[in-house]
């Protein structure tokens, strides 16, 4: 029976709502639309928030961690499946490129202190058979000329790409139109249910929506949705990230590669964008949903990138964002069933939601279908918190 | 008749620490910058047994779940806030006065910093703030230099500890001066905790061997491989160090003294 305060909206019952148009919510509606299914998909600013601030870096290496090795097997498989995932966006969007890079990337040491923490990945990657290789610091500026004189050496890492996150939002927002999901610009008020199930959500607009299957993928805001029944509840929490746009000359890239780097023990990383775009990112904060912008978090990021490409400072300033990165207590995103029949997650995924998207949208179009969750996603069932 | 006391002035290893008044149950205090995940720190706090952690009132915020002070929550331990990223007096005491708001205690560990490249502390700032803090009713517990002389000042202000430290923060570099930290101890009439710069676990047994009445720890926990490794042997390094200043080490000679005599061998 359908709960107390239904409209005709529930009469007819989708297979499919969405709650959040990241790129996760948009990606796996896109998939379950083009398996056939009828999505509808919500949210009142799509592909705004952490998809559009994101720099977009595919990082499985460089952020491996000896005592994370699942995340990092999750997220070698996603950036194993990244070529084929941009090539069928491209297509489902019109030949829209995506910007998938795969020069690779220079973890750059500027000072000896720097060069230590550096020796220290060097060793975890040979722990987990990551690949990875020290260069002098005359050959990281012979591949990249425009590196300080005053660099020691990096990990080259050839395993970690990019894409342009942005275009990944564009490309995904034209392929579920194509793909004939229904998009609802309006947020989600509450999840409708009996606390043990649940049958659709209200949106702000009063609309009630019934659907067979939600599934949550709001990011940060995954955790304070009303009417989510407590045992279902994914311990996401926002984690602000300040990061900047600078324009550069596409006719003259500034770099090829991704460099991330420690500057004097500040992290910064330097995305080079194929259209003259560099991004360069990012604070971590814990300050629950704020997303202004601190002067400091600026100066920082800029005073570390200036430091380690010093033609930065001639390129102009165009952005300054903060966004809010969905993070777990393991740092591992959320995803599969819940006890709450009816409800599925696919949030938490913190500072790697452009990298694990191919494989969550795997993962979730396998649970969609009545299957368990792939090997390789299993360890990240919300159970794992209990 | 003579009588004979126990020889005991350092007391046993299971002996409390106190701290302005209260209790604490252990000797070893963590710091949480730096670490990787929430579920690293609760495992680290929880291999530790450490029953307090400092947490800079400018990286957090309350009523956030999920974040470092649930993880303290969970864990039972207590919170000292501290005032990380202030560069002048006025800075610390307002950040000080809104940890106060925030955490609801006016324990402070009280941090001016000098520049963001060697993260020392501004004596002359931190002495300032800390003489303010004490009149306004915080118990102070001010991190320090190395030396003597500011050390003994700021406890003469009214610190409730002086938490001097053994090298930079994050530097892991070890106790550079134990002399000045002998000193340190041994004029001190308020606790001494080290603070900044263990690397690894015999700093620690040093720094308690030195007479420290604890260890604070942060980057060699939270940035260590395995941090919730580092945090255990850093709670054994801590006992064993402070069991060692207790059992009473002997003299160091310059020539050999054979354990065992030479008298009674066979000759052969």
């Amino acid at each position: 029976m359908p709960a107390k305060g239904v409209t005709r909206d529930m009469a007819r019952a989708v297979d499919v709502v969405v709650v959040g148009a990241g790129v996760i919510g948009l990606a796996l509606s896109w998939r379950a639309a083009e398996a056939g299914r009828s999505v509808v998909l919500c949210d009142p600013h799509p592909g705004e928030g952490a998809s559009w601030a994101a720099a977009g870096m595919l990082a499985p290496v460089t952020e491996a961690s000896v005592v994370e090795a699942p995340l990092t097997r999750l997220g070698l498989e996603s950036a194993r499946r990244w070529p084929a995932f941009a090539a069928a966006l491209s297509e489902a969007a019109g030949g829209a490129e995506v910007g998938l890079r795969e020069e690779g990337t220079l973890a750059v040491a500027f000072d000896s202190d720097d060069r230590r923490q550096l020796e220290q990945l060097l060793r975890v990657h040979h722990s987990l058979g990551l690949t990875s290789e020290w260069l002098p610091a005359a050959d990281c500026r012979r591949l990249e000329p425009r590196l300080s004189p005053r660099i020691r050496g990096a990990l080259r890492v050839a395993g970690d790409w990019q894409v342009d996150n942005r275009a990944v939002v564009r490309a995904l927002l034209t392929a579920v139109s194509a793909a004939g999901v229904t998009q609802r610009r309006v947020s989600v008020r509450r999840l409708i249910g009996n606390g043990s199930r649940v049958d659709g959500v209200e949106l702000a607009d009063g609309t009630h929506l019934a659907a067979a299957t939600v599934v949550l993928a709001a990011g940060a805001h995954s955790g304070t949705i009303e009417g989510l029944p407590a045992p279902a509840r994914p311990p996401v929490r926002p984690v602000k990230g300040e990061i900047l746009r600078l324009a550069g000359d596409p006719a003259d890239p500034v770099l090829e590669h991704t460099v991330r780097a420690s500057v004097e023990g500040r992290s910064v990383y330097v995305v080079p964008r194929r259209h003259g775009e560099v991004v360069v990112g990012a604070s971590s904060q814990e300050a629950g949903f704020d997303t202004r912008v601190r002067a400091g978090a600026v100066e920082e990021l800029l005073r570390a990138a200036v430091d380690l490409v010093p033609g930065l400072a001639e390129l102009e300033l165009v952005e300054c964002r903060a966004g809010l990165r969905p993070g777990t207590p393991d740092n591992g995103p959320v995803l599969g069933r819940t006890p709450v029949a009816g409800l599925v997650l696919a949030t938490g995924h913190y500072r790697n939601g452009m990298l694990l998207t191919p494989v969550t949208v795997d993962a979730i179009d396998e649970v969609l279908a009545g299957h368990d969750l792939p090997e390789v996603a299993a360890p990240f069932t919300l159970e794992r918190f209990w | 008749m003579e009588t004979v006391a126990d020889g005991n002035d350092v007391a046993d290893v299971d002996d409390v620490f106190e701290l302005a008044g209260e209790v604490l149950s252990s000797r070893l205090i963590l710091g949480t910058g730096g670490v990787p995940s929430m579920t690293v720190l609760e495992e680290a706090i929880a291999a530790s047994g450490t029953s307090m952690v400092t947490v800079a009132l400018r990286r957090v915020v309350t009523g956030v779940p999920g974040s470092v002070l649930d993880v303290c929550d969970r864990a039972g331990v207590r919170v000292l806030p501290n005032t990380a990223g202030c560069f002048t007096a006025h800075d610390a005491v307002l950040t000080a006065k809104a940890a106060r708001d925030a955490f609801e205690t006016d324990w402070i560990k009280l941090e001016v910093i000098a520049d963001d490249r060697t993260l020392l502390p501004d004596p002359v700032e931190l002495l300032s703030a800390a003489e303010a803090l004490v009149s306004d009713g915080f118990v102070v517990l001010p991190y320090t230099n190395d030396d003597p002389v500011v050390a003994l000042r700021l406890a003469q202000a009214g610190c409730a500890a002086v938490m001097p430290l053994g090298a930079p923060i994050g530097s892991g570099m070890g106790i550079r001066n134990p002399y000045n930290l002998a000193i340190i101890c041994e004029q001190a009439e308020v606790p001494v905790i080290l603070d900044a710069g263990i690397g690894t676990a015999s700093d620690a047994a040093i720094a308690m061997e030195i007479g420290c009445d604890a260890v604070l720890v942060a980057s060699a926990v939270t940035r260590a491989e395995r941090p919730a490794e580092m945090a255990e042997a850093m709670a054994l390094a801590v006992r064993a160090g402070r069991l060692a200043a207790a059992a009473g080490r002997i003299p160091r000679r310059l020539y050999a003294q054979a354990s065992t005599t030479m008298e009674g061998r066979p000759d052969l």
